[in-house]
């Protein structure tokens, strides 16, 4: 078995504790579930004196509607927020993102904060010490070099976060803390474009929960992820989608694409196309023709996680148009 | 020679069988479902270190020097080994001893061993491992087998005679092949290739040895070879075997992953040597992958010429193997690329070219159907090409060919029983074929294979004329029977099978039997759980004992009642009078009667081969005792927008000839066919641009989960085979074969693609339907 690191256990009640205590020790690091870090711990890709463990903070648990809409708490569990009923019927295509992450096991485990917060991925970063060093380190830890695009100087780890994608198309705010107080950001916001940290806030900022705004819940949605194993596997490709249908005429519609490049990417030219078409019309089915076209445009691939990315291109427009299609089941 | 005798198939009382072919409980199951069952990680001895290696990060790199002052000063180190401290080579096969225990001169692949720590614990023995220095002079590095056949130079192992990288070649020719083409009503030529896949048992290698001071050895080993393992120890410590005790305690499964010699049994030998203390070393995953000994990936090129009524007249075929960076079982994978392909359909012709190359990559081995699941791949998907072009049923062509029963194959392998037709049979009634082949909707569609494997080989590792397999029984005063045996029980369920021939042959309750197994100071040898050998031999042998000692008990009986030895039945425990209902004993006080007699109690049974084999070199390679045959249909699903291919179902029928435990047939058949279906599109054991594996992890290389596989159905066919332990052949490898072409021959029924080069990934999928689209528009 891989040895895990020796590091110190912070166990914080509270969320002025856990954003205290992060700050103790240089490099500390956050653990919800662990199903993201203790892999990497392993992998020796983190290298934390110290863990700050979340599972004792109650504030950050819960799944409430508020007034804004509906709130989560960062750590309740995939699992739950894939059964909850209020979810269900609110969101469904988070509902559907959650259901899909990973296996059972892993999601009694991992926590909605932690799939929105995990490090991107890599073929050539998800590997062990001694694998890293025979190949030379590469720009993501402990290197200089990317071994997906030669020359490359920007590294280009895929966001495999399914629920940030369906969480991008219901506008979802994110409540942060830290050691000056509480931030909200869109989540649309968050995110940069590199692959060595993918986020605009820090490793020290602690998700606390996650806020849907009402205008958008009681819509159509749905999550398609294309991966190996259907029962267990990162995504090599997720789309998800969210319509909202009056009077069989969409009204709005988003998408949002994850697992091609360093971000999520909401494709919003393509969804725009639908907006304003009769369900079935032959606009409609124009419209989502020349959606999945523009889609497949914007998508970049690459050969960052296993698999062939000119195959995850070509899936792009197959799983736009499912995505879609399977709202309006 | 008792060892040969022929035990006959049927019951041993005359009144059918008790134990045999009922579904009895496992012996270990409830110990293993409770988690009592100890497996060699689970050992922990006083005063325990634990070892960790240093590994090559190179492809292909001389060795130029090896500081270890470092490691061996941090506290907590107690030994550290480098390979110049066991210079004497080894290998499975005793003809080419290619591997050091750590390397001597030269690293062949990334993840190849180099130097090895003792300490206090891992964390430690890993900090001492980083602080070995090693200075390497890299070399060119040999990719693939293309390369490997046009680049002698730098040869892999330059200590051989040839200054190549040509591990084995093998050529044979029976019969004219190429005078058949000129005659021939059809003659269909592809190149086919089947990629590297690996075992992925659940239980990691691990091993734990100490050395005591009486200058003996115990080794806790997880192996399927202990007495491969015993002799491999004796010659590479050079020590008297007398002195080396190889435990197998219990396997989290093997698959051919654990059959050969492998390094950390040395080394840990030999740091507990130096530190005067027990030593363990437990792999990790990455630890496993890179000591592979897994599925050969092969080139093949395959002509088949036939009759317009489906006769194949020849079948010829070239094949490319990759080895990876050692030998070891390869002499034989070489062989059974072409011997094992001559059943189920006759061959009046038959040619086979096979190359094995050294390559830099970990090396390949058996994996479960060792070394002639490729080609069945190739052909069997080459015979449906035949049937479709000469518009004849799959299943019809397979049975048109066959080759029957006690005959001779093409290349000289004596055949016994045959169940193919019957598999045949099962699988065409089971799956509807006749109302589903042809007649599917686009996208679905349903394929055929057939395939036969052998029952273990009569061709031992080393050639010796002693018993393959041999048996001890200790008749207890309590009324216990305890069986010695040094069959490897790899979860297969081997000591199972010994305690049931045993209560069979003895007329007693498996519950009073037990069964003590691959312990080299305890048991008698059997050669290990390999070539799907054990049920056979080891059975044949089990019951060889336990006749015996049943016939003492009879006479003794007899005597004791003044009676006929006729008159004697034990059952279920108890011993009757048929001539009196009042007198019976007890199983113990039978024994008591028994030992009164002949004293004390006990007994040996043995098996060994006939003289089989075509008289040719390498005639005796693949030829085994008995052949199983089996038949898969497997029905398919394939999104032609996706490219995805999902199997639905598998039917398949295998002849085991008797199914001593059909629960446990069906096991074997189920995890075989599972197996298979798994490296049609998922399993890829793939090397990166740098010779190094792509992903060895658990996450990356995809086995698939219960929810990534079809349904499947196993049928059992008994053929009763007249050598085998009651008539049984082998279930453990057999059913993997076609199932791998049985899936391809659906594909095209599907969706009218020939696949030819495995894995079937959704891309491949795509690329051929685009392609054939092309090719129906042009025309």
């Amino acid at each position: 078995m891989l040895r895990m690191p020796k590091f110190k256990v912070l166990n914080p009640a509270t969320v002025a504790e856990a954003v205290d205590a992060i700050q103790q020790v240089e490099g500390s690091r956050f653990i919800a579930g662990g199903t993201d870090i203790n892999p990497n711990l392993k992998h020796r890709l983190l290298e934390p004196e110290c863990l700050v463990a979340l599972n004792g903070v109650e504030e950050i648990f819960g799944i409430s509607q508020t007034e804004f809409g509906l709130r989560i708490g960062a750590m309740e569990s995939l699992t739950n927020v894939e059964t909850n009923t209020l979810i269900q019927q609110l969101a469904p295509g988070l509902a559907s993102a959650s259901r899909q992450v990973s296996g059972p096991q892993l999601r009694n485990m991992g926590t909605i904060g932690g799939n929105v917060m995990l490090d991107t991925r890599c073929k050539w970063y998800n590997q062990t010490y001694f694998w890293r060093k025979s190949l030379g380190f590469c720009l993501k830890k402990d290197g200089d070099v990317c071994h997906v695009i030669k020359g490359g100087s920007k590294c280009v780890a895929a966001a495999s976060n399914d629920t940030a994608a369906a969480l991008s198309t219901l506008q979802a705010e994110l409540e942060f803390a830290n050691a000056q107080g509480s931030t909200r950001i869109a989540i649309d916001k968050l995110w940069q474009a590199d692959g060595i940290w993918n986020k605009k806030v820090g490793p020290h900022d602690l998700l606390v929960a996650i806020h849907l705004p009402a205008a958008l819940l009681n819509q159509k949605g749905s999550y398609k992820k294309l991966r190996d194993r259907n029962s267990i596997d990162f995504p090599l490709l997720g789309i998800a989608a969210r319509l909202k249908i009056s009077d069989n005429i969409v009204d709005d519609c988003a998408l949002c694409v994850v697992a091609l490049q360093a971000r999520p990417w909401p494709l919003d030219k393509a969804s725009a196309l639908l907006i304003g078409t009769t369900v079935g019309s032959d606009a409609f089915n124009e419209a989502l023709k020349a959606c999945c076209a523009i889609a497949a445009k914007q998508c970049r691939p690459m050969p960052n996680i296993p698999g062939d990315h000119a195959y995850r291109h070509a899936m792009v427009p197959v799983f736009i148009r499912r995505a879609i299609l399977s709202c309006l089941d | 020679m008792a060892a040969r005798d022929k035990h006959g198939p049927d019951a041993p009382w005359g009144d059918g069988f008790k134990v045999i072919g009922k579904p009895n409980r496992k012996v270990d199951a409830l110990a293993k479902a409770t988690g009592e069952a100890i497996y060699t990680d689970d050992i922990s001895l006083p005063n325990m270190l634990h070892s960790k290696t240093l590994r090559s990060p190179h492809a292909h790199a001389k060795i130029l020097s090896i500081d270890t002052s470092k490691a061996e000063a941090l506290e907590g180190v107690y030994a550290v080994l480098v390979g110049s401290e066991l210079p004497i080579k080894y290998g499975v096969i005793p003809w080419t001893p290619d591997e050091n225990v750590l390397a001597t001169d030269k690293v062949r692949f990334i993840g190849d061993e180099v130097a090895a720590v003792a300490a206090i614990d891992e964390d430690t023995a890993i900090e001492a491992c980083e602080l070995i220095e090693v200075e390497y002079e890299l070399l060119e590095t040999i990719v693939t087998a293309e390369q490997a056949l046009v680049t002698p130079e730098p040869p892999i192992h330059d200590d051989r005679k040839k200054r190549n990288n040509i591990s084995k070649h093998v050529e044979l020719e029976f019969g004219d092949v190429d005078a058949q083409v000129d005659d021939a009503d059809l003659v269909v030529e592809n190149d086919y290739y089947f990629h590297s896949t690996t075992h992925t048992a659940i239980e990691p290698h691990c091993a734990v040895a100490t050395f005591g001071n009486d200058g003996r050895l115990t080794l806790w080993s997880s192996t399927q070879i202990t007495h491969y393992v015993h002799r491999a120890l004796s010659r590479v410590l050079e020590m008297d075997p007398a002195k080396i005790r190889v435990i197998q305690p219990n396997v989290g499964g093997g698959f051919g992953g654990k059959s050969d010699p492998f390094a950390l049994e040395f080394i840990t030998a030999m740091l507990s040597k130096k530190s005067g203390r027990p030593v363990k070393m437990l792999w990790t995953r990455e630890e496993v992958f890179y000591a592979h000994r897994g599925r050969h990936s092969m080139q093949m090129h395959y002509r088949t010429t036939a009759k317009s009524d489906g006769t194949i007249t020849s079948v010829d075929a070239k094949l490319l193997i990759d080895g990876g960076a050692y030998s070891s079982f390869g002499l034989v994978t070489t062989y059974y690329s072409g011997q094992l392909l001559t059943g189920p359909y006759a061959f009046p012709n038959y040619r086979f070219d096979s190359t094995r190359v050294f390559t830099n990559r970990p090396p390949c081995g058996p994996k479960r159907g060792h070394g002639s699941v490729q080609p069945r791949f190739a052909f069997e998907v080459q015979l449906d090409e035949v049937a479709t072009k000469l518009d004849i049923d799959p299943i019809e062509i397979r049975r048109k060919n066959f080759l029957g029963e006690n005959t001779t194959t093409i290349n000289g392998q004596r055949i016994t029983s045959n169940g193919f037709l019957e598999c045949l049979d099962a699988v065409e009634e089971a799956s509807d074929w006749k109302s589903k082949h042809r007649k599917m909707r686009y996208g679905t569609g349903i394929g055929v294979a057939g395939s036969m494997y052998i029952s273990g080989t009569n061709y031992p590792v080393y050639p010796n004329k002693m018993p393959q397999a041999g048996v001890q029984l200790k008749v207890d005063r309590s009324g216990l029977v305890t069986v010695f045996t040094g069959g490897n029980d790899i979860g297969q369920g081997s000591n199972s099978m010994v305690a049931y021939c045993v209560a069979e042959e003895m007329g007693i309750n498996p519950d009073s039997i037990k069964v003590v197994a691959a312990d080299t100071d305890l048991c008698p040898v059997d050669l290990g759980a390999y070539s799907s050998r054990v049920t056979f031999m080891v059975g044949n042998a089990a019951i060889d004992a336990a006749r015996k000692m049943r016939n003492k008990i009879v006479e003794a009986v007899a005597e004791h009642w003044k009676v006929e030895k006729e008159s004697v039945r034990i059952i279920d425990g108890t011993v009757y009078n048929l001539d009196n209902d009042e007198e019976t004993l007890s199983q113990r006080e039978a024994f008591h009667v028994t030992e009164e007699k002949f004293d004390t109690l006990g007994s040996t049974g043995s098996y060994n081969t006939p003289t089989l084999g075509g008289d040719y070199r390498g005639g005796t390679i693949g030829s085994s005792p008995a052949y199983s045959f089996t038949s898969h249909v497997a029905e398919v699903d394939i999104d032609t927008e996706t490219g995805e291919i999902e199997v639905k179902k598998i039917w398949v029928a295998h002849d085991c000839g008797r199914a001593l435990n059909p629960i446990l047939v069906k096991g074997q058949i189920e995890g075989s066919t599972y197996m298979g279906a798994a490296e049609v599109s998922l399993e890829n054991y793939e090397m990166n641009r740098f010779s190094l594996h792509a992903g060895p992890s658990l996450l990356d290389y995809r086995i698939p989960t219960t929810l990534d596989t079809a349904e499947i159905e196993a049928l059992i066919v008994e053929s009763i085979d007249p050598e085998g332990p009651y008539g049984a052949k082998e279930a453990g490898e057999g059913p993997l074969h076609s199932a791998i072409p049985a899936v391809a021959n659906a594909i095209y029924d599907a969706v009218g693609i020939r696949l030819r080069e495995l894995p079937f990934t959704p891309a491949k999928v795509l690329a051929a339907l685009k392609e054939k689209d092309e090719v129906t528009a042009d025309a």
